[in-house]
């Protein structure tokens, strides 16, 4: 292990992480709002947001699945001594990390069930730009309508069509978030 | 903050729980309406006094929030006092009684009369989340009849309600269909609050004791369900406030002795309060009624 995997945690995990959720949470019931989140650095190539998402929602109650790119020994060995979530394959996966990209094939991952939609898996997705211009989004926490840089939209159509199944994504880019929750209705500009 | 209890963690909950409690909040705001289980801890308060309400606001406080407790739209009973000192003593947070002045609002079966911006956070106490619980007691098919939507069991009580009475007299817990999909228990408030459901703030749902937790983002379309021929309606005691004159506002009426004398005032103490203030007087101002 390197001695790196040791350091880049919160340092006052309290109170970090309270600051880092309610980022999180606003981001999750705005869809479209971008947000700043800092205080945790993981090694490369996991950016600054991305981290922060894992110190805060994740533990050894969430199976995190790395998808390739960052599936590197520095990556595992910072989880392992930060986190502490078991890693395992993209089917049995509650939150994926990974280059948008290296996220693919997306329909692998957990939707939930009928009876239990929430059992379904939490995207966290590194993409190189992220903005409050592209793809329209209309729906729950969106007053009239609101506009993201989303990589790609046919995905996210198919997934919202699967309400109340379906993934929920944040982006993350450097220190910036975003969130795209499964309920949002996601047309071209 | 200085007030700050050291020897309790930031907010009293440990960290994992509140990891706990926050990916099902992340889960309940994707999906509106849809009560997201959750580990429930013991709290140090009976169920009852808003176990649940504590612990999502637990999860969501930070050292900047400036945090309103109210009990059926007072500041100042036995709950909300209780539960105010518990986070000024376990979180050092600032504490307010304004509504406008809080961005995080932990209430127990009202929501304020002050309409509520983008940036505030209200947190609902439940005590019974499930919808249709008192029309099929067993989870494992009440938890089916969401997933398949089958709501008519909720439609044919409303109906008898109608048949029984010439009108739909349930007066609090006023079931709500969210986003046209999951019908939701909106807590027991008084159905006069049911419009206030759509809100440009985030409203969170707990229930410590039934372990369950659900949510409303802002500006979320929220029904309250009805007939065509027997359309929802917003209902309140016919009076204006006895304190502040205020003819829309939710009113509590108060026996004031023995001979049938009775007042009716704003249940919400601090939009009261503020009419007050600003110069409003009601029929009973500056009479000493006690």
């Amino acid at each position: 292990m390197q001695t790196d995997a040791l350091t880049g945690g919160f340092g006052d995990a309290p109170v970090q992480a309270a600051r880092a959720f309610r980022a999180a949470l606003e981001a999750m019931a705005r869809p479209g709002t971008l947000h700043e989140v800092t205080g945790a650095e993981a090694p490369a190539p996991v950016g600054a947001a991305a981290a922060v998402l894992l110190l805060t929602l994740c533990d050894a109650q969430t199976p995190l699945y790395l998808a390739p790119g960052h599936d590197v020994a520095a990556v595992r060995d910072w989880i392992a001594f930060h986190v502490g979530a078991p890693i395992v394959a993209a089917e049995d996966a509650a939150v994926v990390l990974g280059r948008w990209q290296a996220l693919a094939p997306l329909d692998r991952y957990r939707i939930g069930t009928p009876d239990y939609p929430d059992r379904s898996v939490l995207l966290i997705g590194e993409v190189d730009a992220l903005s409050a211009q592209g793809a329209r989004l209309t729906g729950p926490g969106i007053e009239t309508h609101a506009h993201l840089s989303l990589p790609e939209i046919e995905v996210f159509r198919a997934n919202a069509a699967l309400f109340p199944l379906g993934w929920d994504c944040f982006f993350t880019c450097g220190t910036r978030l975003a969130a795209l929750p499964r309920s949002t209705k996601v047309e071209p500009s | 903050m200085t007030l700050h209890d050291q020897n309790y963690n930031f907010g009293y909950l440990d960290e994992q729980t509140k990891r706990m409690v926050r990916r099902a909040l992340l889960k309940a705001l994707a999906i509106p309406g849809y009560q997201v289980p959750f580990a429930s801890r013991e709290m140090p308060m009976p169920y009852g006094w808003g176990t649940g309400g504590v612990q999502v606001t637990a999860a969501c406080l930070t050292p900047e929030d400036t945090l309103k407790v109210i009990d059926q739209g007072a500041d100042d009973t036995t709950n909300a006092v209780s539960i105010r000192k518990f986070f000024q003593r376990t979180a050092g947070v600032a504490v307010t009684e304004h509504t406008e002045q809080a961005s995080l609002i932990q209430t127990r079966h009202r929501i304020p009369e002050t309409p509520l911006t983008e940036g505030q956070i209200l947190v609902y106490q439940v005590p019974i989340p499930e919808p249709l619980r008192f029309l099929e007691p067993r989870e494992t098919e009440t938890r089916r009849m969401h997933a398949l939507e089958d709501y008519g069991l909720m439609y044919v009580k409303l109906y008898e309600d109608i048949a029984h009475n010439g009108e739909i007299s349930t007066a609090y817990a006023y079931p709500v269909k969210v986003e046209g999909r999951y019908v939701m228990d909106p807590s027991p408030i008084p159905r006069f609050d049911n419009p206030k459901l759509e809100s440009a703030a985030i409203q969170l749902f707990g229930a410590g004791r039934e372990q369950r937790i659900y949510a409303l983002p802002p500006y979320c379309q929220v029904v309250s369900l009805d007939f065509e021929d027997h359309p929802f309606e917003a209902s309140k005691a016919d009076h204006d406030c006895d304190l502040c004159g205020c003819a829309t506002s939710y009113l509590d009426e108060i026996i004031v002795d023995d001979a049938g004398g009775r007042m009716f005032i704003c249940s919400d103490t601090d939009f009261c309060a503020g009419r007050q203030a600003a110069g409003h007087i009601g029929r009973l101002s500056g009479k000493d009624t006690a």
